[in-house]
């Protein structure tokens, strides 16, 4: 069968969450033409659940703030293996890029003053996260996704892409099918943007939707593309923990960030019992001046409970092994307590946080300005991904960029919460530059119609095979396996046996059958993920094994400490001519010393 | 641990006309009409069709007709049905059938794109940006929260029972050209639009938008009624024609 490219653009963007959109909008406007696909609808992506808020020092709420403060925090979070040049970027970018939604329809919370209104977050030394009460994810894809409406972009919706093509060495195109029919597509570009999101959907108790599958991790990483950091999962403190069916799904650290306290069974707010080091300075000393933090007294310093999410996450595991945690296996989080503090504070509690209130009132029957909520963490982001070139999102593909939650570099260890949001638009936007930049220079690529041929054969073998494993059951067992082998806490043994069972499941996966058609069948597409996920997650678990010690996101039981000379590398897979994978150390670059400076200045 | 019927719509292969087919399984306490759905497909009707994002009420993917009213699917808690009798499960009727639950909404895509963009005034600030005070923009945030669930032209009379898709945008996209008429910044014009081909004048104000919006906007109240009185004022008021007129 001679497959021809159905579909050819300048550039081609994958994803259409915050990053994919960013990055159509600035492609689209440089002139070229711009292809954009996506699995689910338009606006249905990951980035509409993000709650909290997008971390930019705008310095509205508070003056002393700035990119060097930002950048210091980001790195501190990031426990310093993040590439300082992208956290760099980030932190002197992402205040133009949160304008230019204002200038785009977006409508975000006003200070008094009627300035955009900024939060405060874990980890952020200021109030910095500009917010639309907890739906700012909302409110930043609806508004890149009807600026996008009119710039000409076409949009392929509930399309999944199966395989990155090459040329020679560079990206060349994509084959896709459409979910609604079942029929493939080729597409055909000079530059690609990955912008696929994260594979929160490899562990059992997660955050994300069933597009977090790491299918852009794990089309590049099968195309010869490396991925750094995929040890690092930042598992949020705070998922519901009952009723079951809603478990994992997300409670925004914003209610943290407006006063809410983590206590355990006995009553205790534990996060006062254990501040690292390198926090101290910055925490509070009591729960009174915690209080005043969340009220924006600029003189008080940020609770306990807002330390990173890495931390915090720790402290409730540890509760809830000791014994001290709530009936469903979590702990309480209360944000109805501030009653003492506030005459109208349930009001107060529904206008801050009326999506919270929604959920816990629909989802588990609870009113949270009245009674605590009951929470425990959830694998939520990954800060692991598509090694890139700080400045243009290239990836070591030529042709090939990645941009938003699939790329790594800018959170190191751990992820701000809110740094997600802002690294969407900074480097989508980025991505979007360079790639039109890029198309603009070259030819069309040759499309290889054997690998294309190869792609679709692959695809269409789980209805040949008439029984055989049932491809959900697979993939159940994966999650299972990810989550109590490679989650909070890990031990080189438990890893070892993942990896074996990996080995298994990737057998089982190639005798997956499905039942039916090809037009919408879950079951197919269940299948086609479950690559994705057995390779993110074998990069995941050995990335894992080769860091030992424990810093950020990675927590280790048998290296329990932070090592110096793990600092200075970040740990890189690669797919090898066998088809095995290659794990290696990729030595950090050097910062340059007015960077090192900043973060020695905002060590205080 | 108990168990319930759920009387799924099937459609044929091609997207023909199907029929309702029952399936029992388990439930536990807490579950949703979506994790029912999910654990039918997991187990029993793998090639079963429908959509879902966030399992929480903030993607508007899953919109379906449950015992015949449109709602999420995963905030449907079963505790909420009556489970003595089989729950229906059926796709959105006013949208042609793809699969399944799944139906064709993109007509409400390529109606957004006929409708005027966002166009601010001049920025208020040399640095670019804009000053807004919260109170301006509460009733602008509030048609916001809208996730495009597409329940609201589901339900409305005008599209679903008279199919004039081609000359009503729909209760969705009233409340879209409201959130963008009374946006602070905002200077388009947009009356002459709603009044002819958005066909305002078809909405005769049932309120059964309002009542089936999951994110609880105040469509017809808040967005419809407010643009139908700019209508009337500038087209049909003659002391407001005459007052034009005198203005230039
Ligand atoms: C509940 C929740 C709350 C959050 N809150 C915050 C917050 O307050 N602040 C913050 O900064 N971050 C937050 N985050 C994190 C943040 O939302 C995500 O990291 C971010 O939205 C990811 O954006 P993205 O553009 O990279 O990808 P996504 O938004 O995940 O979009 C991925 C896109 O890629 C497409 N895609 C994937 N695979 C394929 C394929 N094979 N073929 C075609 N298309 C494909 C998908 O369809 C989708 O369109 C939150 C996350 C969650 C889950
Ligand atoms: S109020 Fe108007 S828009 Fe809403 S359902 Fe009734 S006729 Fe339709
Ligand atoms: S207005 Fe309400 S019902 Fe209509 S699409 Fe938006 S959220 Fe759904
Ligand atoms: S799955 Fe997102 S609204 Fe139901």
């Amino acid at each position: 069968m001679a497959a021809h490219a159905t579909y050819t653009y300048d550039v081609l963007v994958i994803g259409a969450g915050g990053a994919g959109l960013r990055a159509a909008i600035e492609a689209a406007g440089t002139g070229v033409s711009v292809g954009l696909i996506c699995k689910s609808l338009l606006g249905k992506a990951h980035t509409v659940m993000a709650e909290g808020g997008m971390a930019a020092a705008m310095a509205h709420n508070d003056d002393r703030d700035s990119w060097k403060v930002h950048f210091a925090d980001t790195m501190r979070g990031g426990q310093y293996v993040n590439n300082w040049r992208m956290a760099e970027l980030h932190a002197k970018e992402a205040p133009d890029r949160v304008r230019e939604l204002e200038a785009w329809g977006a409508v975000f919370d006003r200070t008094a003053d009627g300035r955009i209104n900024q939060r405060n977050f874990g980890g952020h030394r200021y109030p910095r996260l500009a917010h639309v009460g907890d739906r700012t994810g909302l409110e930043l894809i609806r508004t890149l996704q009807d600026h996008t409406t009119y710039l000409g972009v076409t949009v392929h919706m509930e399309h999944t892409v199966i395989d990155l093509l090459r040329d020679g060495g560079r990206a060349a195109g994509v084959v896709a099918y459409d979910r609604e029919r079942g029929r493939f597509h080729v597409f055909a570009a000079k530059a690609i943007v990955m912008a696929t999101g994260g594979a929160g959907r490899a562990f059992k108790i997660t955050s994300n939707s069933w597009e977090g599958t790491g299918d852009g991790h794990a089309l590049a990483y099968r195309a010869g593309a490396d991925l750094i950091d995929m040890e690092f999962i930042q598992f949020h403190p705070t998922g519901m923990v009952w009723p079951p069916s809603v478990r994992g799904i997300l409670v925004t650290e914003g209610v943290r960030g407006e006063g809410g306290v983590l206590r355990n069974s006995e009553g205790r707010r534990f996060m006062f019992d254990d501040i690292p080091d390198n926090y101290k300075p910055q925490t509070a000393a009591d729960p009174e001046e915690g209080w005043r933090y969340t009220q924006n007294d600029k003189t008080a310093r940020r609770p306990p409970e807002l330390l990173t999410r890495d931390h915090v996450a720790r402290c409730i595991n540890r509760e809830v092994k000791a014994g001290r945690g709530s009936p469903h296996g979590g702990v309480f989080l209360d944000i109805a307590w501030i009653k003492e503090k506030l005459p109208d504070a349930a009001a107060h509690i529904k206008r801050k946080l009326p999506s919270m209130y929604h959920q816990f009132k629909e989802l588990a029957d609870l009113d949270i300005t009245t009674t605590p909520m009951e929470v425990g963490p959830t694998t939520h982001y990954i800060m692991g991904g598509i090694r890139v070139n700080a400045d243009s999102q290239e990836s070591t593909i030529p042709g090939l960029f990645a941009a938003g939650e699939c790329a790594a570099g800018i959170n190191g260890a751990n992820r701000l919460g809110g740094n997600s949001l802002s690294d969407l638009i900074v480097f989508g936007k980025r991505a979007g530059e360079y790639a039109a930049t890029l198309a603009r220079a070259s030819a069309q690529p040759a499309v290889d119609d054997g690998a294309v041929d190869r792609a679709i054969a692959n695809a269409l073998a789980p209805f040949d095979r008439g029984t055989g494993e049932n491809p959900y059951k697979v993939q159940q067992d994966l999650q299972e396996a990810m989550q109590s082998l490679v989650g909070i806490v890990r031990t080189e043994d438990e890893m070892q046996e993942a990896v074996r069972l990996l080995a298994g499941f990737n057998e089982r996966a190639a005798r997956a059958a499905v039942d039916g058609h090809r037009e919408y069948n879950s079951g197919w597409h269940t299948c086609i993920d479950l690559r994705n996920l057995l390779d993110v997650s074998e990069a995941i678990a050995r990335s894992a094994i080769e860091r030992k010690e424990s810093r950020g996101g990675h927590f280790r039981e048998d290296y329990p400490e932070k090592v110096a000379e793990f600092a200075t590398f970040n740990v890189s897979t690669r797919r090898q001519a066998d088809g095995s994978m290659q794990v290696s150390r990729i030595p950090l670059p050097e910062m340059p010393a007015e960077l090192k400076q900043i973060i020695e200045e905002q060590k205080q | 641990m108990s168990q319930a019927t759920f009387r799924i719509w099937r459609s044929k292969p091609g997207g023909e006309n199907g029929g309702f087919i029952d399936y029992t399984t388990e439930i536990s306490e807490g579950m949703v009409v979506l994790d029912a759905v999910h654990k039918i497909q997991a187990e029993q009707a793998q090639d079963l069709a429908c959509r879902w994002n966030c399992k929480a009420g903030k993607c508007g993917s899953c919109s379906a007709e449950i015992n015949g009213t449109p709602r999420l699917m995963c905030m449907s808690r079963l505790n909420s049905l009556d489970l003595t009798q089989p729950v229906t499960v059926e796709p959105m009727r006013t949208f042609p059938a793809i699969k399944d639950l799944v139906t064709d909404v993109s007509w409400n895509f390529r109606v957004k794109k006929g409708l005027k963009k966002f166009a601010p005034r001049k920025p208020d600030a040399p640095d670019g940006t804009w000053r807004m005070a919260q109170k301006d923009v509460d009733r602008v945030q509030e048609f916001r929260k809208c996730i495009e669930c597409f329940l609201c032209q589901d339900v409305c009379h005008v599209l679903r029972d008279h199919e004039k898709h081609d000359a009503f945008i729909g209760p969705r996209f009233l409340t879209y050209t409201a959130a963008l008429e009374m946006h602070p910044l905002d200077t388009a014009d947009r009356l002459p639009d709603l009044k002819n081909q958005n066909g305002i004048g078809y909405c005769n104000i049932t309120k059964c938008c309002t009542k089936v919006c999951p994110e609880h906007i105040h469509i017809t109240d808040n967005a419809i009624i407010p643009l139908k009185e700019r209508v009337v004022d500038r087209f049909y008021d003659p002391v407001m024609r005459l007052l034009r007129v005198f203005q230039g």
